[in-house]
């Protein structure tokens, strides 16, 4: 079993420095300036700060230097807030820069690059898709366990989704899902249209991590915090976690990950969408 | 429906976040200044009424829930998924099982 185990370790140590190495010279050839989500850096600064600069757009400054996206524009946003949790993030990295970790960073990084090339409506569909897939839609018919589980955990905030944007969504334990009128995707459209680009990156993001359009309207109408959306999100995988136990390098592991981009998602979407705005009472004689 | 806890629990948590990050000096970034602008700014006077408070309240918890998952995510993966290949005695051990020791060392069954 001993020299099995060593075989199997060698082949994979084989392949994967194969791997690697063909994806470098990928990677090179294709673009110099994006590196790899997993790649490290070097620090290469020490102060990180703030500037603001022209039209009011918030600048990242690394030591004197202006921080640039990847697609080499310069990294611009559109707040103070945002530009701080920015260059917190910046600021974390301790001797090596783990892009990996900077989920803000990249969230602005899509935004203005916009490396897909797509506009407002193609993002829209994009993120309608999910909808038809939506997890909280699909349900099982056995254990009883998980399906007291669904029916207990995700009725409300799809009832809740349903009586806000006054649609019909519904749930169905069948492999070809629930049936969506179209009324529904047309009301969902319109309510996505009023977000501005920055804010539909966001969404789209939170969309995509959670696999689910409701559970994310649950977050950035701020009826679910992240930490209730994304246990609802993993529910099945909680339900087994409770039957066989958990394990910190898997478990622990995907859920921090999760909450950690699902918040940074709602965050950006908070943080592009709003207009903070500040009435003074008027005095009285 | 969104428990949330109460707003000096989820300020506390952010500086502790913030210090953890930036170390002694923390406060004096800018994250620092704007994290207590804020607070002190919602709380509810009667002389002005910024955004609702409960708004600011998510958001605030959203930020420590991605500043605490970012850390502790970073925690595991440097356990876990940093060093790259490990040895077979480490494989093992991480589900908890170890390798079969020969007791006349190796060779021995021949």
């Amino acid at each position: 079993m001993l020299r099995t185990l060593v075989r199997f370790s060698g082949v994979f140590r084989d392949t994967s420095s194969l791997r690697l190495l063909s994806s470098r010279r990928q990677s090179c050839n294709f673009h110099l300036n994006y590196s790899t989500a997993t790649s490290e850096r070097k620090r290469f600064y020490q102060d990180v700060t703030i500037s603001q600069g022209e039209g009011g757009l918030f600048e990242i400054n690394l030591d004197r230097r202006k921080l640039k996206t990847p697609g080499g524009k310069l990294f611009t946003v559109p707040n103070e807030a945002l530009a701080i949790a920015v260059a917190t993030e910046w600021d974390a990295q301790k001797d090596t820069l783990k892009f990996y970790t900077m989920h803000m960073t990249t969230l602005c990084n899509t935004a203005l690059d916009n490396p897909t090339q797509r506009n407002n409506d193609q993002m829209i569909t994009a993120a309608l898709k999910f909808l038809e897939t939506d997890t909280v839609c699909y349900r099982v018919d056995e254990p009883y366990g998980l399906v007291e589980l669904q029916k207990n955990e995700w009725d409300p905030v799809l009832q809740w989704t349903e009586n806000r944007y006054n649609v019909t969504i519904g749930s169905s334990s069948s492999i070809l899902g629930p049936e969506i009128p179209e009324a529904t995707k047309d009301t969902l459209r319109q309510h996505l249209n009023s977000y501005n680009f920055w804010s539909l990156t966001g969404f789209e993001y939170v969309i995509t991590q959670l696999k689910s359009v409701v559970l994310s309207l649950g977050i950035i109408d701020r009826h679910l915090s992240v930490e209730q959306a994304v246990l609802l999100s993993r529910l099945e995988e909680e339900y087994q976690i409770r039957c066989w136990g958990s394990v910190e390098w898997a478990h622990d592991y995907d859920t921090y990950e999760l909450r950690a981009r699902t918040a940074a998602g709602a965050l950006f979407v908070h943080l592009t969408s709003e207009s903070s705005t500040v009435k003074h009472k008027l005095m009285q004689d | 429906m969104a428990t949330l806890s109460s707003p000096l629990r989820v300020c506390r948590g952010l500086l502790k976040e913030l210090r953890a990050i930036q170390g002694p000096s923390y406060k004096k970034s800018a994250a620092y200044n704007y994290v207590m602008e804020q607070f002190r700014k919602n709380k509810v006077t009667s002389e002005r009424h910024c955004r609702a408070v409960q708004e600011a309240h998510h958001d605030s918890q959203t930020y420590l829930c991605l500043l605490v998952s970012t850390r502790n995510h970073l925690v595991l993966h440097n356990i876990y998924h940093a060093k790259g290949e490990r040895s077979a005695e480490e494989v093992a051990g991480v589900v908890g099982l170890r390798l079969p020791t020969q007791p006349g060392g190796k060779g021995w069954e021949k």
